[in-house]
């Protein structure tokens, strides 16, 4: 229990690193994600063309490389970030690309007569896309944004590579100094617990747009 | 009164409206007949604004008029479509108010009053809070006639409003449509059931395929 306690703040310092890059990556890629969606489904098609190009490429290579490339690649060509911006700028590229995916495919599933309908009723596009479009592809969408938010937790332990100090490394560093398995189950228990609160946090959200259909 | 002159629609180059010539009065209601792919739904969604014309001219009580370029306080065209369209996400009554509060900035408490009335007069009382997948066909359509009904258009149209529903309920839109009629709306009913159609029409135009 001690023990326990010895190593618990090393543990809690990089959960909270973890939990920051958590939670920047979902502020900023979500809405990201909803503009590319957006604009993957416009009509301009060279907007399209790139739009898809950069969801090809973010999720057609590892996000492992794009961490590596955004911190060791880039300074080769003169762009230095440091290493925090560095994890997050590559989380959040990539992660907006997965939900862009998805908003697209939510998008698209919504009929033309709902914009049709809107705009004889005289709705503007914007009150249009917030009141009618964008609730139902929230619904639509919901369950596999709980998948990636789920996955973005665990992948935050990439940021080792970059030597970031999250939840995983401290584990890591306890474990080989100490020669013992229990911080690993610790950190085990931290990933879980999070990953616990994600699924609630979804299954309430789910609950709230089940009223309808 | 909406007279319609030389209107001639295009889809990707083949001709769909040639020239199409129609005048409908106020109180009247005028059907549009013909066969399937006679281009009905077509001229529905010109005169509603939904589709770019290439050609002809829209006077409105005697003045010129776009519908595709109305502003958002011109509500002249009100349009009931073949599959309703309701919004999932709302209740009856939140269909019915949302674009008298969002557009029209009507007070909440107006706009309820009257939906709740016009739900009232199409026997949909009792369903304000009931979500459309709630609803049985002929009632998603007065919902559809509703919320249509509550942004006061000149001018309401409707396509194909007996084909998504029972046989049976023919006569029950014809009444509803009749109804609308003696309280001083003006009607534009496409359908491709000849039946239906001279059961309700004041006036019959027919297109044929160009
Ligand atoms: N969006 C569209 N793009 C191309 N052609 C269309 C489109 N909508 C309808 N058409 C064509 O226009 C013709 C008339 O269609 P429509 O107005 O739906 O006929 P109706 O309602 O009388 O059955 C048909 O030949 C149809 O294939
Ligand atoms: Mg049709």
């Amino acid at each position: 229990m001690s023990y326990i306690l010895q190593i618990l703040p090393s543990l809690l310092s990089g959960a909270q690193m973890t939990l920051s890059i958590f939670f920047w990556t979902i502020i900023v890629a979500i809405p990201l994600g909803i503009l590319v969606g957006l604009g993957q489904t416009s009509r301009f098609k060279p907007l399209t063309w790139l739009l898809n190009f950069y969801v090809w490429l973010m999720r057609g290579t590892p996000l492992l490389l794009q961490l590596i490339f955004v911190f060791y690649g880039l300074p080769l060509l003169g762009i230095v970030f440091p290493r925090y911006d560095a994890a997050l700028i590559a989380f959040i590229l990539n992660y907006a690309a997965y939900f862009a995916e998805i908003f697209r495919g939510g998008l698209q599933a919504i009929p033309v007569g709902q914009y049709e309908s809107a705009k004889v009723l005289r709705l503007s596009y914007g009150q249009t896309l917030r009141k009618i479009i964008i609730p139902q592809v929230v619904k639509i969408v919901l369950p596999s944004i709980g998948n990636e938010v789920i996955n973005l937790i665990k992948d935050s332990s990439l940021v080792y590579v970059i030597g970031l100090g999250d939840l995983l490394r401290a584990g890591n560093v306890a474990t080989a100094r100490d020669v013992t398995l229990v911080p690993l189950v610790l950190v085990a228990v931290m990933y879980l617990l999070l990953t616990a609160v994600c699924t609630g946090v979804l299954r309430l959200l789910e609950r709230h747009y089940s009223n309808w259909r | 009164m909406l007279e319609i002159k030389n209107l001639t629609k295009t889809y990707d180059g083949k001709l769909i409206l040639d020239h199409v010539n129609l005048t409908i009065k106020d109180d009247e209601i005028l059907t549009i007949v013909g066969p399937s792919g006679a281009g009905k739904s077509t001229l529905l969604r010109c005169i509603s604004g939904l589709e770019k014309i290439d050609g002809g001219t829209f006077l409105l009580n005697g003045e010129p008029f776009d519908p595709a370029e109305t502003k958002q306080s011109e509500a002249v065209i009100g349009v009931v479509f073949q599959d309703f369209q309701l919004f999932p996400n709302f209740t009856v009554l939140q269909n019915v108010t949302l674009a008298p509060t969002t557009v029209l900035h009507v007070s909440a408490a107006d706009a309820n009053r009257e939906a709740r009335d016009l739900l009232d007069r199409l026997n949909l009382n009792g369903k304000e809070d009931l979500y459309p997948y709630e609803l049985s066909g002929g009632q998603k359509q007065r919902v559809a006639i509703v919320r249509a009904l509550a942004m006061h258009p000149q001018i309401l149209c409707y396509d194909e409003p007996t084909s998504a529903l029972d046989p049976d309920l023919r006569q029950e839109v014809a009444k509803i449509i009749l109804g609308l009629k003696q309280d001083g709306m003006t009607q534009i009913v496409v359908t491709h059931d000849m039946d239906f159609a001279s059961a309700v029409a004041d006036k019959m135009l027919r297109v044929e395929p160009v």
